[in-house]
């Protein structure tokens, strides 16, 4: 209550003081009962209560009446200025709706035909962020509310909701996680031009702004960032030593090396094997070198039988030069030691080499070579993770090999995993028409992991192939479910276009005879339900387009 | 009688949903997908056809030119009012994306509408026959009324009765005597034909338990009580207006049979609030010409939402008439000459010290009253220690936000809004402090609503 906030030193509404005496009187006097004691001014009768009733009634109504307003407490600084542009309107209208549709509050059970909007928040503000939109103020807590609860979407909300969002977040507990994530409590980091703030940032600053202030820079400027981490680099501690050097895999180049290579002497083995790891991903490197040199020592193309065959002999020792150069010489439980260190020091070899060590050879020519005493899975193995360290797209290409061979499909030497790592070093048409192949033979069940690294919008003959391939399990008669995941991909990630194509599968099919009872329904239903996401999606970009 | 091309937004369309669930259902239903041959007409008719879980499409129609609020039918059999799929055809029709084309309404949906319109028509001739036909037998009614006067005398002594009894126990023996005690009193009131009494009774059972500082809430509101009781039994020496205004407060029913005022009313915030037996929507409304703050109240069974809804930040051109009673806010909605529209108009705001003394001032009229409306020009809400202020932005006066509205999501829009800068505030401005309902930015922006 205003009136009774008005204890000294609180801001609140102030009544005149001489009132408040009488005020607490009838207070006390109240709480006592008047069979116990009278107020002052009256008697002590039979209608004592009544008296002091009245009395409090006229106090009362005069307290309220005479109230008056307190003094303004501390202005608070103003939020900084949003010099983007505003939201257009039909935008703002779909963010409201998106945002209406939080998980909890929900249906639960079966998902029914219509979109699940909370999906299309991430699309929609990476959208928003592309086109540089500035966040609706009355929005903002709702999208804070959204990102608390969901981090993935955190980094894209709190580009989008903007310094006023910052601004929030210092003055509601519940948001100071934008604060965590924002370094510096969402202040600007300084920039080439501020080298006294930068370098005061970098000797004082909380470990989270240096790894951004140190990634901010690398961006900028690799040998800057290099130069920074130098000059303090003795006096951190190793796990500190740890993140900063495995921030300069961003821009990662030759000239890295003397620092790379001077950390191979770290006191910290973590910080060893990062520096050799990111040392092999240079080929030219000396390092690089002494790994070729080590590997290709073990691994040759035998001529004496009927076809060239590739034989292996692993390295009978990790001797102190190997460990320095990052092989751990442990092996882990139930791997032999000898194949342990033959797959650390092919990994870290330059894959380059391999076509000279190798007769010439292409690493088509290579990977196809039969592989003497079961080394092939191990030997391969370890290409893969060479050619994903290394971003070759050639070996990539070579070790995927053609998508519709049969082992494409099975366990073989590579895991899915595998396969869609390899498949992230390739461009974004070949990606998607080499998982289009392999959906094309081996359907869905598999395809979901190499889904995920495939560009959004799906390419056409990705997107067909998804289509033609639930069309497939459709008229196998099993249930919408057993795909929902990959459902759910496409209704994110197919090209709105396709749309057309989706229309004639909405309609309920005739049973087949072994198809599970009702799944003709649930399947329309949930063909409805890409279809209906996929028109959303192409309605929230055309809000989006600036006019 | 219909402003044509005037869309509503998505919030204002929102705002029309009976509960959160409705909200997030009739938000996934504001897209294209589930809807075939939908349109509306210069008539203010929306109709389409909504492809649910069954073989057929639900036939959803909205009139929302009705002059007595948007009027839904739909073949679904939701009970809820309006259900998922009217709240979704109108999202989908404020998007004016083209999924809701101009065209001319089918069959079934011109069928329900020209039957309801006429329906509309006969009530509101019918009940301007009955306006100018004699209620019954005035000898009769008169009779009643007295006989209902004698019950809430007879109530009113003996609320008397029980308030002296506590005040020479002292209030302290409240505490223990828990809700007990005032739930079988305001039972009595009840019965006595008080429901006003009851009500205030049955608040003070809550306040022992409601915090520090019990006993000055207490003291104030037994004061107030003994303040309505007396009023009631010396109603005959009062001032006309006061005694009606002691009248309404008992809870005796009052027709609105103030002078219609015909403005432009801009719907300045509407929200609800529930018991055990009631919904209560409040509404309040701001008319441009008159420049007088009026209050509509609708009421629903418990756990369903009234029916009158009026999007804020629209205007509505109709006729108001007021209860009677001095210092009384409340309207009754008459008739109304067209749909409710867009508009760019906002109430001229004061500033923090004017607001407050009109408060006070108000209370020579009603000296019961909570809080009265009022917009509050160029205030910044500024944090202080845990609770919050809306502080002048050209002087050093600030007015406390009241307690409940301390903890409403809609603090965090009002500051979000604000960035720190000068808003423009309604709300309700009481002993308690402040309670923001709806705001507006600085310059240019429609009306935010904040309950």
């Amino acid at each position: 209550m205003m009136n009774e906030t008005a204890v000294p030193g609180t801001p609140a509404a102030t009544k005149t003081p001489p009132d408040g005496n009488r005020w607490e009187e009838l207070v006390t006097v109240a709480l006592l009962g008047t069979a116990r004691r009278t107020p002052s001014g009256m008697t002590a009768r039979r209608d004592a209560p009544t008296a002091l009733l009245d009395a409090a009634a006229v106090e009362t109504v005069r307290r309220r009446a005479g109230m008056r307003p307190g003094r303004a407490a501390a202005r608070i600084e103003p939020a900084a200025e949003d010099s983007r542009p505003a939201l257009p309107s039909a935008a703002a209208r779909r963010l409201t709706m998106l945002l209406a549709d939080r998980p909890g509050a929900g249906s639960g059970g079966r998902r029914g035909t219509t979109p699940d909007l909370m999906e299309l928040l991430p699309q929609w503000l990476a959208t928003a962020n592309r086109h540089g939109f500035a966040a609706p103020a009355p929005a903002l807590p709702a999208l804070l509310d959204a990102a608390r609860g969901r981090t993935d979407i955190r980094p894209a909300v709190l580009a989008f909701a903007g310094p006023r969002a910052l601004w929030l977040a210092r003055l509601n507990a519940d948001w100071r996680f934008a604060l965590r994530a924002a370094p510096g409590g969402g202040a600007a980091l300084p920039g080439p031009e501020e080298p006294e703030r930068m370098r005061e940032l970098w000797e004082e600053g909380l470990f989270a702004e240096r790894v951004a202030l140190l990634a901010a820079v690398r961006g900028r400027d690799a040998g800057a960032a290099r130069d920074l981490l130098t000059t303090t680099w003795a006096s951190e501690r190793a796990e500190d030593r740890l993140m900063f050097l495995d921030s300069l895999r961003t821009g990662l180049c030759a000239a890295d090396e003397p620092f790379l290579e001077q950390a191979l002497a770290d006191r910290s083995r973590n910080v060893r094997s990062t520096a050799a790891e990111l040392l092999s991903a240079l080929p030219a490197s000396a390092l690089a070198g002494r790994m070729a040199e080590r590997a290709g020592s073990c691994v040759a193309v035998d001529h004496t039988r009927g076809t060239p065959t590739i034989v292996v002999e692993a390295p009978h020792e990790c001797d102190p030069g190997m460990e320095r150069d990052g092989v751990v010489a442990k092996a882990p439980a139930r791997r032999g030691e000898r194949s342990w260190w033959l797959g650390q020091l092919v990994d870290a070899a330059p894959l380059g080499t391999w076509s000279r060590r190798l007769g010439g050879r292409t690493p088509e020519e290579i990977v196809a070579l039969p592989v003497a005493d079961d080394w092939r899975d191990e030997l391969h193995a370890a290409w893969c993770r060479a050619a994903v360290r290394q971003r070759d797209p050639s070996w990539s290409r070579a070790l995927l090999g053609t998508p519709a061979v049969p082992e494409a499909g099975g366990p073989g030497a590579m895991s899915l995993a595998e396969r869609a790592k390899l498949l992230s070093t390739l461009g974004a048409a070949e990606r998607a028409e080499w998982v289009a192949g392999f959906i094309a033979v081996h359907g869905l069940s598999e395809a979901f992991q190499l889904l995920g690294v495939c560009a959004v919008p799906w390419a056409g003959p990705l997107g067909r192939a998804v289509v033609d391939a639930l069309n497939i399990a459709r008229d196998a008669g099993s249930y919408p479910w057993s795909f929902s995941g990959v459902m759910g991909l496409a209704e994110r990630c197919l090209d709105p276009a396709e749309a057309i194509r989706l229309e004639a599968l909405t309609a309920v099919p005739d049973e087949p005879e072994h198809a599970a009872p009702g799944a003709g329904g649930y399947w329309a239903e949930s063909f409805q339900r890409l279809l209906t996401t996929l028109r959303l999606r192409a309605t929230i970009q055309t809000e989006l387009t600036p006019p | 009688m219909t402003q044509q091309g005037v869309r509503w937004t998505a919030d204002q369309v929102l705002a029309l949903a009976p509960d959160t669930a409705s909200r997030k259902a009739g938000s996934k239903l504001g897209a294209a997908g589930p809807w075939s041959e939908a349109g509306s007409s210069d008539e203010g008719t929306v109709w389409g056809l909504c492809r649910g879980s069954g073989s057929k499409p639900y036939r959803t129609v909205i009139d929302i030119a009705d002059s007595t609020g948007p009027a839904y039918k739909c073949s679904c059999p939701s009970r809820k009012f309006p259900c998922k799929h009217a709240l979704g055809l109108l999202l989908l029709w404020a998007g004016e994306d083209g999924t809701v084309p101009r065209g001319q309404a089918p069959d079934w949906a011109d069928e329900w509408i020209e039957d309801r319109r006429k329906r509309a028509d006969d009530k509101r001739a019918a009940a301007s026959a009955a306006g100018s036909a004699p209620a019954g037998d005035p000898e009769a009614a008169r009779r009643r009324a007295e006989r209902r006067a004698e019950w809430i005398t007879a109530g009113a002594a003996e609320l008397e009765q029980r308030l002296t009894d506590l005040l020479r126990g002292g209030l302290a023996s409240a505490e223990q005597a828990g809700y007990g005690l005032w739930e079988e009193t305001a039972a009595r009131m009840v019965d006595a034909q008080a429901p006003g009494l009851a009500a205030r009774v049955r608040e003070l059972g809550a306040i022992p338990s409601s915090g520090p500082g019990w006993p000055v809430r207490l003291l104030e509101e037994c004061a107030l009580l003994h303040l309505l009781d007396q009023g009631w039994l010396r109603r005959d020496v009062l001032p006309g207006g006061l005694a009606a205004t002691v009248r309404s407060r008992i809870g005796l029913p009052g027709s609105a049979d103030g002078p219609p005022v015909r403005d432009q009313w801009l719907v300045l915030a509407q929200y609800d609030t529930a018991d055990s037996r009631l919904t209560t929507r409040r509404i309040w409304l701001y008319g441009a010409e008159s420049g007088r703050t009026v209050l509509v109240l609708s009421y629903g069974a418990a756990g369903r939402a009234p029916e009158l809804v009026l999007p804020v930040g629209l205007t509505l051109d109709a006729e108001v008439s007021a209860y009677p009673g001095a210092g009384q806010s409340r309207v009754a909605l008459g008739e109304r000459f067209a749909a409710p529209a867009p508009t760019g108009f906002r109430p001229p705001g004061v500033g923090v010290a004017r607001a407050v003394a009109q408060y006070g001032e108000a209370l020579r009229d009603d000296p019961w009253l909570e809080s009265r409306p009022v917009t509050l020009g160029r205030v910044i809400p500024t944090p202080d220690g845990d609770d919050w202020q809306l502080a002048d932005a050209d002087g050093e006066l600030a007015l406390p936000l009241a307690p409940p509205a301390r903890s409403r999501s809609g603090l965090w829009r009002l500051v979000a809004l604000s960035g720190g800068a000068p808003l423009t505030v309604f709300g309700e401005c009481g002993h308690r402090g402040f309670s923001p309902l709806a705001a507006w930015p600085e310059g240019r922006g429609e009306a935010v609503p904040l309950c």
